[in-house]
């Protein structure tokens, strides 16, 4: 029998590319005094300075799914030490998974959507990506791996913030934001972020799927941000107009963001959205809705690692509150006008 | 709860649950194996308890964190800690540190050999201590799932991703990757040394013939197979994974290979654990809702042991003669038939 949500063990997945401080994050939530005890599985065993009674090392082996889903990979030592973990079950309160600095967080992921035991035992809690404030534009560049960790990210630690000036620190935040614009951001040196801030999320809870406004920034940039229509050839220009936050397109990783205050056909929509992950969702790293069906007066949530989907209906509208869908899509060579057309033919007119 | 919808009427099924000793482990436990007529319950941590037939029970530390996996022989229990330790736990209740890794990493499978040999594996290493007491090791290309030895010779079957490989670790000779996409967790071989056959992370097993490495798919479960047992005379292999107990036949020389499964004892709840009984026609079978049956494998009667409306069951075997039967639940609770 399954386990209710908040009995599962929470999962949080450390990633970061190497050197932008994912051991000094995971060394302070371990000294911190918060009572709690963490089974730490981590990619390196015994190499690095980690002072913690459950700590695990991990093959980082990723295998492919035999369900004819390319993109449906999982990884296969989570599996096993999940399956090992859980024979400790009540020694310890949450899981931080720590991968390495070149790894795809995808497959961390859908190891707890596809795999039976792990999901009947633990939830994943959320996404946190250390970024190094330095050099992260950089990376940008020239590590795919290090886009694939921003825009997978709901948590990013932006690191060494000490380390850039100013406009330094306006600039790596702007691409980020150029490639996911959805996630909690925080500035921080020597990873100091308060815990609550990257622990117990509940980023892949349905129930906390609440707002899906972009998580733009909490301080020194008041002005309005209308989305621009881009010339997709034109790599990484400048959309300051001279009024502060400069704004970035990512020329292979995008966000799409789409809303409908008109009611949604759920029989038009759902297999849409099948059909939409089902081809496209290698391109597809993360998906996130809240819909407004026709004659419903339930909210319906839904969520998606790639071709992975989970929906529920969470709960009734408020009276107040306008009955609006919304739609994020967070990914590489979006095709947008196909997604806006196939969104659009879904919306009951 | 709801009983036995699924075609048997509780009144008419024949019942020796009167007849059940009820043991209380206190614990979570993973497996059972009988040392001489004492049931020994391994736990998913610290301990292992042994039952006898009066329901004496006496508790034996062997670690002081999680006991990862576990095999027997029928003199010793031999198991993994997740402090990178292998122990070796005898009938009297001796406790023996066998081996020591020196990292102290996990240690997650082990395989036992008649003559005294033993396996276990780390990460992506399997190791083999023989009998005369020298190890070897053999790294395979990722993690292993799980070990076995062949009936015949000092041969092992390390199952991985991607295949098993063979490997004898007393031959110069290259080990045998026998290959198939996957990841195979489970493995054993049918004890007339004909098949190897391993259960996957996808809900299915896959064999092969072992002298032509011919494959067997065997697939069309709802749920992984985490439990296989031989029934006498490698006849066939009882599975868990499925509402039934699922039995392919081994009889021919081909296998399974075009032949539907026997499928017996269906309730209303997954088979969670299978043992079939070492000497007569007889399986028992652990359900996802705590029932036990014990199931005639000829015409599929059934006998219940232990009614549902528990944990899963977690744990069953026989001893060597088949005159007691041994189970219990994730949560420990436990019982000891004898019959």
């Amino acid at each position: 029998m399954s386990q209710t949500t908040s009995e599962k063990i929470p999962v949080t997945v450390l990633t970061g590319y190497l050197g932008a401080g994912k051991t000094t994050l995971l060394n302070r939530i371990l000294s911190e005094n918060h009572g709690k005890k963490y089974a730490v599985i981590v990619n390196e065993f015994g190499e690095i300075g980690i002072d913690n009674d459950l700590i695990i090392g991990a093959d980082e082996e990723v295998f492919e799914m035999n369900n004819g889903c390319i993109c449906c990979t999982v990884r296969g030592d989570l599996v096993r030490i999940m399956g090992g973990l859980m024979k400790r079950k009540g020694k310890f309160d949450a899981i931080i998974v720590e991968t390495t600095g070149l790894a795809d967080p995808a497959p961390v992921a859908q190891t707890f959507f596809v795999d039976e035991d792990v999901q009947k035992n633990a939830r994943l809690d959320a996404v946190v990506t250390v970024a190094d404030a330095k050099w992260l534009a950089d990376r940008l560049k020239d590590a795919p791996e290090a886009k694939n960790q921003i825009a997978f990210a709901d948590v990013i630690v932006l690191n060494k913030t000490d380390l850039v000036s100013k406009p330094e620190l306006a600039e790596v935040e702007a691409r980020i934001r150029g490639i996911n614009p959805y996630a909690k951001l925080h500035r921080t040196e020597r990873c100091k972020v308060a815990l609550a801030d990257v622990l117990e999320r509940g980023a892949f809870d349905l129930d906390r799927i609440l707002d899906l406004e972009p998580d733009f920034l909490e301080a020194g940039d008041e002005h309005d941000h209308h989305r621009h229509g881009h010339d997709h050839h034109d790599h990484d220009h400048d959309h300051g107009h001279g009024h502060g936050l400069k704004h970035y397109h990512d020329e292979d990783m995008q966000s799409l963001s789409l809303r409908s205050d008109k009611p949604l056909d759920p029989m038009k929509f759902m297999p849409w959205l099948q059909n939409l992950v089902a081809t496209e969702g290698q391109k597809i790293l993360r998906s996130k809705g809240i819909l407004a069906f026709t004659d419903d007066d339930d909210r319906y949530v839904f969520q998606g690692v790639h071709m992975m989907l989970e929906g529920d209906h969470q709960r009734k509208w408020k009276d107040d509150e306008p009955r609006e869908s919304r739609l994020i899509f967070i990914g590489r060579e979006l095709p947008e006008q196909a997604i806006r057309d196939g969104f659009e033919s879904c919306i009951v007119s | 709860m709801k009983g036995f919808e699924s075609g048997i009427d509780p009144a008419s099924i024949a019942s020796v649950t009167e007849r059940v000793r009820a043991i209380a482990i206190g614990a979570s436990v993973t497996s059972v194996h009988f040392l001489s007529d004492r049931a020994a319950f391994v736990g998913a941590e610290e301990s292992v308890t042994f039952a006898d037939k009066e329901g004496e029970l006496s508790k034996i530390e062997i670690c002081g964190g999680g006991l990862l996996c576990a095999a027997s022989d029928g003199a010793r229990i031999v198991m993994g800690t997740d402090d990178g330790r292998l122990v070796a736990l005898d009938a009297e209740g001796g406790v023996t540190e066998l081996e020591r890794d020196p990292k102290r990493r996990w240690i997650d499978n082990v395989a036992l050999h008649a003559d005294g040999a033993y396996a276990w594996s780390v990460g992506k290493t399997a190791f083999v201590r023989s009998g005369k007491g020298e190890a070897k090791s053999l790294e395979v290309a990722s993690t292993v799932g799980g070990l076995a030895f062949a009936p015949k010779g000092l041969r092992l079957a390390v199952a991985h991703y991607n295949g098993a490989t063979l490997w004898f670790p007393n031959m110069t000779a290259k080990p045998e990757l026998l290959e198939w996409a996957g990841s195979h967790l489970g493995v054993t071989f049918s004890p007339d040394n004909k098949f190897l056959v391993t259960t996957m992370h996808e809900p299915a097993l896959h064999g092969w013939r072992l002298a032509d490495n011919r494959h067997m798919r065997m697939s069309g479960y709802p749920g992984r197979v985490k439990s296989m047992s031989w029934s006498v005379a490698s006849k066939s292999l009882a599975t868990s994974g499925a509402d039934t107990v699922i039995m392919w036949p081994f009889t021919s020389k081909d296998g399974p290979m075009g032949k539907q499964p026997a499928m017996l004892a269906p309730l209303q709840a997954r088979v969670t654990v299978v043992a079939c009984h070492p000497r007569e026609e007889v399986l028992a079978a652990g359900y996802s809702d705590g029932t036990v049956l014990m199931v005639r494998i000829e015409d599929g009667a059934e006998i219940l042991v232990r009614r549902n409306g528990t944990p899963p069951v977690a744990a069953l075997a026989w001893n060597a003669r088949g005159t007691l039967l041994a189970f219990a639940d994730e949560e420990g609770d436990a019982g000891l038939l004898t019959l």
